[in-house]
Order: structure tokens, then C-alpha cells, then sequence
């Protein structure tokens, strides 16, 4: 187990550091970003005078060094456009984002998971049929478009909650549905399967035979094999929703992470857009990281890989 | 023995035949999901292609007076403008049939080019194994960890959203799905022993990948081309949304609902309707993709 950890952990590292060069260069060579910075009416000598100023005059790959010395130090620079750390500005906007994050998390696995065992109990009636349509629709509608109409369903028709804005919880219930909606369909589909094979599994039948309880056998005995997988899903769809943030967050002005990186992309604050993929990819390599260790000690059978 | 003579010997009887390909169409056609989704998206398709001949109105056409024509089931609607105006006095009717060519063409040439990326990797990785296994297995989690939307944001607005740009970024991001499933389907029938006999005969790699591996993974390749398909639709939509997809006066879906959302508190179906119709795009696609899933593996079905 611990050499799996140590290994596994080892790996974590390899990819971070990976996707720190792939974003840097990403952005240093999708164009030049001097230009971006000083818009397309200024002078060639203003131009001049922020690549100097930014260190953008440097070779790429002095950059980059420079850059990811720092970045290890939590340093990344100040803001072109916030006049602020870009460290300070990330940390002012995490809680939102993380708040936002697990609470649309655990609102997925709440309907999911019983969703998807109920689906699965009730095999080929009209309750798995409407747990399919619900997860065939989740997965086809675009997350922007059904937070437009929650808010034009509850904010505007009923009133009973806020347009946009953030403060109160009152504020986090659409965007937390719209978000969490958008990871359902696959744990719930998880669920279903994994239980459909969980309950056709021999000790079922024996737990069966031997005259336990249908909830006994259900909860005890079949859940707890068929959620095994749902964690490594969970982990990674933590990942997708921390990027369908920026979506969210921005039609719900809530100001966390997403709301900052849209408003740093369209003002080609790069400083801060490449600490944001930086972060969100470190938060989905450590998460998954956890998910496996986690599956790991669960099963020993996971280790072997 | 006369009455024997009678019975059909059911080794000479002459029984219907049926081809494994009969035997597939007939279960496709049975099939409500395959058959919904495959009719949907035909008529979508339909809908694209000609589009300069169904479209009622030029989807550019602007004109002031007609700015946000309600649709025809509304009491001041039209026939004129069934599905109403925008902000411009464009057709909304039009601008959504001219808007389909936007979706497919980026839903299917981002899921070509992904797919062709992410199957070379997931067949190489597959196939060669070891070494070649452990780093392309490296590149698909360095790329899913990568967060999609941010990444597609950033490169757009930093090279100016365009339909060539969408097509090439959703294809270079979206190839990992591919890439996954193909590698464990080649693992899978890596060792089978029509491969092991295709060796033996001397037959070169390219030769065994091509006419071996390819077509005998095929439909787990079509079942994530219809997902991804579907997603790059999405994503495009998302972008688009947000100012740094295909930029205006270009009909896009995602674009309508962006120029539509001032309006839609007072005139709602300004975002509905360019909703709707993704929403059921998508759905086609989808349910095409999980009508294949289950026509060519059966065996499978959950």
C-alpha cells in the first residue's frame, strides 16, 4: 500500500508539473501577448514599452523558469489589470468556488445515488424509465441555458430567489442545482450499473438465501460494493464542475474563481488566467489523487496498478 | 414411413436467411432510442443542407421595425416570423435553420479531428504497450486534467474566436475519451487469436491495426464520436455564450441565447427556442450514440 502511494503520489507531481509548462506555453505562443495586453490602437513604442515592463522581452524559456520558481512559492506575479497579487486575488475568490464546488457535489450525489439505486432495484419499470429520461436530459442540456431558465422559473415568475449576486445561501441554491445537475447523469448511471452487477453477484444470493432482510442485503451488503467506483466518478466530476464554474459563476455573478478567470480572459490578464488553470488542475490531480489512495485502502485489488 | 416422410427434416429444410447485417438493421429498428435519435438528427441534417431553400427569411436580413416579433403562438405572432424576431428584426425560424450548419459542422469536424488524435494514441497504446502504454497513459491524465472550458476560453480570446479556431481547439482538447476507450478495446482483442494468426502470416502492424484492430473496435469508436460530438456541440454553444465562440452576426445557437439574454425577462422565448434546440440536438446525438451502444453489443446492455 505505501509503495502504491508513493508512486502514485510521485506521479501527481509529474503531471502537475506537465500541465504547468503545457499552459505556459500554451499562452505564450497562441499570440503575442504584448499585444494583447496593450490592445490593438497602441503604438508599436507602447507595445514595446509593456514587453519590456512584463519581462516579456526575455527568452520563453527564461521566462517560463522564472515563472515557475515563483509559482512554487505561491508567487504569481501581480495582476495586469487588478493591481493586486495575483496570489491575494485567487485566495479572496477560493471559498466561493470551493463552497460552490462541494455543495453542487453533494447535491449530485444526493439525488444520484438513490436514483440510481432505485432505477436499479426497480429494473425495467416505469421509475428506471423516468431515471433514464432524467439523466438523458441532464446530459443533453447546456448548463448556461438551464441556469437562464431556473433563474427565470424561480427569480423571475416566482420570486423566491435572487437573480445574481452572492452573500447569502439564498444566492448559492440555482447555481448549486445548475452545477450539480450537470454531474448527475453519470453518477447516476454509475450507480445503476454497478448496483445492476452488485445484486446478480453470488454473495447477494447467498445473503439472500440466507433469509436476511431486503434492506440489509440492499444497504449492507450491495451499496457499499456498487459505490466503490462512484468515488473515482465523483473525484473526477468535482474536477469538470471546478471548470463549469467559470460558466456558472458568470451568469450568477458570483464572484469565485470561474468569475475571475472569465473576467481575466476577456481582459487578457494572462498572469492570472495561468494561475487559475494551474490551480484548478492541481486541485483535480490532488482530488483524484485521493480517490485512488482512497479506492486503494477500500480494494486491495485497485493496488495493482 | 410415410408419415415420417411428412415430418421437414431439419437438416435439409430450406431456413429463411438471415445476414448478421439484417440481423443488426432489424435490431436497430427495433430499437425506440436508435430510431428516435437517427430521425431527429436525419431531419436536423436535412434542415442544414438545405437551408437557403427552408430558411423563410435571409438569417442577416436586418430591419429595425420588426425588433422582437413575439413567435406565433404568442397573441401578437405571425406566420410571417413563426418563431418570431431578434433584437435586429432578424427570423428567428431562420436563423435557427442557418444555425444548425453552425452546430454540426463543429460537432462533426472537432469529434473527426479528436477522433483521430485520440484513436492513434489509444490504438498505439494498446497495441505496443509498455513503454509506449505508460506514456501515452501519462498524456491522457496530464490532458484530463487540464479544465476544458478554461483552456478553450483562454486560446480563443487570446487568437479571436472564429469557426476555424472553435473547430481546432475543441478537436486538439477533446481527443481523451477517444483515446481511453480505444486503448482498453485494443487491449482487449491484443492477444485474440485473429491477430496472433495475422502476425503469423507475416502481415505488418499498419496492416494488422488497419483491417484487424479498426474495424473490430468500430463500434466502441462510434459510440464516443456521437459523445463527443455532442459535448464539442455544447462547448461551442458555452463559447460562443460567452462572446469567445463563433463570432457575430453568425447564427449560432450559443450566440442567439447570449444576444437574447437582456430580453429574457420580459420576452422569454428569445432564449428558449435557440435552447430548445440544442437541447434536442443533442439529445438526438446522444440517443443515436446509446442506440448503437446496444444494437452492436447486446450482450452489454444494461
Amino acid at each position: 500500500m505505501l509503495n502504491f502511494a508513493l508512486r502514485r503520489v510521485a506521479v501527481a507531481f509529474c503531471v502537475a508539473f506537465t500541465v504547468a509548462v503545457f499552459s505556459f506555453f500554451l499562452l505564450h505562443l497562441s499570440g503575442d501577448l504584448a499585444t494583447a495586453i496593450a490592445g490593438a490602437e497602441s503604438s508599436a513604442a507602447q507595445i514595446e514599452q509593456i514587453r519590456v515592463q512584463f519581462g516579456l522581452d526575455q527568452p520563453i524559456a527564461t521566462q517560463f523558469v522564472e515563472w515557475l520558481w515563483k509559482a512554487m512559492y505561491l508567487d504569481f506575479g501581480r495582476s495586469f489589470y487588478f493591481q493586486d497579487q495575483v496570489t491575494t486575488l485567487i485566495a479572496g475568490r477560493l471559498g466561493v468556488t470551493m463552497t460552490l464546488g462541494g455543495l453542487s457535489l453533494g447535491f449530485a450525489l444526493l439525488i444520484a445515488i438513490p436514483l440510481g439505486v432505485l432505477a436499479a432495484i426497480k429494473r425495467d419499470t416505469w421509475v428506471d424509465r423516468v431515471a433514464l429520461t432524467i439523466s438523458v436530459f441532464g446530459q443533453a442540456m447546456p448548463s448556461f441555458w438551464f441556469a437562464l431558465t431556473l433563474i427565470l422559473i424561480f427569480a423571475v415568475n416566482l420570486r423566491w430567489l435572487p437573480v445574481s449576486g452572492s452573500g447569502t445561501w439564498q444566492h448559492f441554491v440555482m447555481p448549486v442545482i445548475a452545477l450539480g445537475t450537470y454531474a448527475m447523469p453519470a453518477i447516476m448511471r454509475l450507480t445503476r450499473n454497478g448496483m445492476l452487477d452488485v445484486l446478480s453477484s453470488d454473495y447477494i444470493r447467498t445473503a439472500r438465501a440466507k433469509g436476511l432482510r431486503t434492506g440489509t442485503v440492499l444497504f449492507k451488503h450491495a451499496l457499499r460494493n456498487a459505490v466503490i467506483p462512484v468515488v473515482g466518478l465523483a473525484a473526477v466530476q468535482l474536477g469538470f464542475m471546478l471548470g463549469g464554474s467559470i460558466v456558472i459563476e458568470t451568469i450568477f455573478s458570483l464572484h469565485g474563481l470561474g468569475h475571475l478567470a472569465w473576467e481575466a480572459i476577456s481582459r487578457n490578464d494572462y498572469p492570472v488566467v495561468q494561475a487559475v488553470v494551474l490551480l484548478l488542475s492541481v486541485v483535480y490531480i490532488f482530488v483524484t489523487l485521493v480517490a485512488d489512495l482512497l479506492n486503494a485502502a477500500l480494494d486491495p485489488r485497485m493496488r495493482s496498478n | 414411413m410415410s408419415e415420417t416422410s411428412a415430418v421437414v427434416d431439419p437438416l435439409t429444410a430450406a431456413l429463411p436467411r438471415v445476414s448478421p447485417w439484417m440481423r443488426l438493421g432489424r435490431r436497430a429498428l427495433g430499437h425506440h432510442g436508435f430510431m428516435a435519435g437517427a430521425l431527429v438528427l436525419g431531419a436536423i441534417v436535412l434542415l442544414a443542407l438545405f437551408a437557403p431553400l427552408l430558411a423563410p427569411h435571409d438569417p442577416y436580413a436586418q430591419d429595425v421595425s420588426l425588433r422582437l416579433i413575439p413567435p406565433v403562438w404568442d397573441a401578437k405572432g405571425s406566420w410571417d416570423h413563426v418563431f418570431g424576431t431578434d433584437k435586429l428584426g432578424r427570423d428567428y425560424l431562420s436563423r435557427l435553420i442557418y444555425g444548425a450548419r453552425i452546430s454540426l459542422m463543429i460537432g462533426g469536424l472537432a469529434a473527426l479531428i479528436s477522433g483521430l488524435i485520440g484513436t492513434a494514441l489509444g490504438v498505439a497504446a494498446g497495441y505496443f504497450g509498455g513503454k509506449v502504454d505508460a506514456a501515452i497513459s501519462y498524456l491522457i491524465t496530464t490532458r484530463l486534467s487540464m479544465p476544458v472550458v478554461l483552456v478553450a476560453l483562454a486560446v480563443a480570446s487570446l487568437v479571436g474566436g472564429s469557426l476555424k479556431i472553435v473547430i481546432l481547439v475543441l478537436g486538439f482538447l477533446l481527443w481523451d475519451r477517444f483515446a481511453v476507450v480505444t486503448r482498453v478495446a485494443t487491449q482487449q482483442i491484443r492477444h485474440a487469436e485473429y491477430i496472433a494468426a495475422a502476425q503469423c502470416i507475416g502481415a505488418s502492424t499498419w496492416r494488422i491495426v488497419v483491417s484487424e484492430i479498426l474495424p473490430n473496435i468500430l463500434n466502441a469508436l462510434i459510440v464516443v464520436a456521437t459523445l463527443e460530438m455532442a459535448h464539442a456541440i455544447l462547448l461551442e454553444a458555452t463559447l460562443s455564450f460567452l462572446g469567445l465562440g463563433v463570432p457575430p452576426p453568425e447564427p449560432s445557437w450559443g450566440l442567439m441565447i447570449a444576444e437574447g439574454k437582456q430580453y429574457m425577462f420580459f420576452k422569454p422565448w428569445v432564449i428558449v427556442i435557440p435552447g430548445v434546440a440544442l437541447l434536442v440536438l443533442v439529445l438526438a446525438i446522444n440517443l443515436l450514440g446509446d442506440g448503437v451502444r446496444d444494437v452492436t453489443a447486446p450482450e452489454n446492455r444494461n
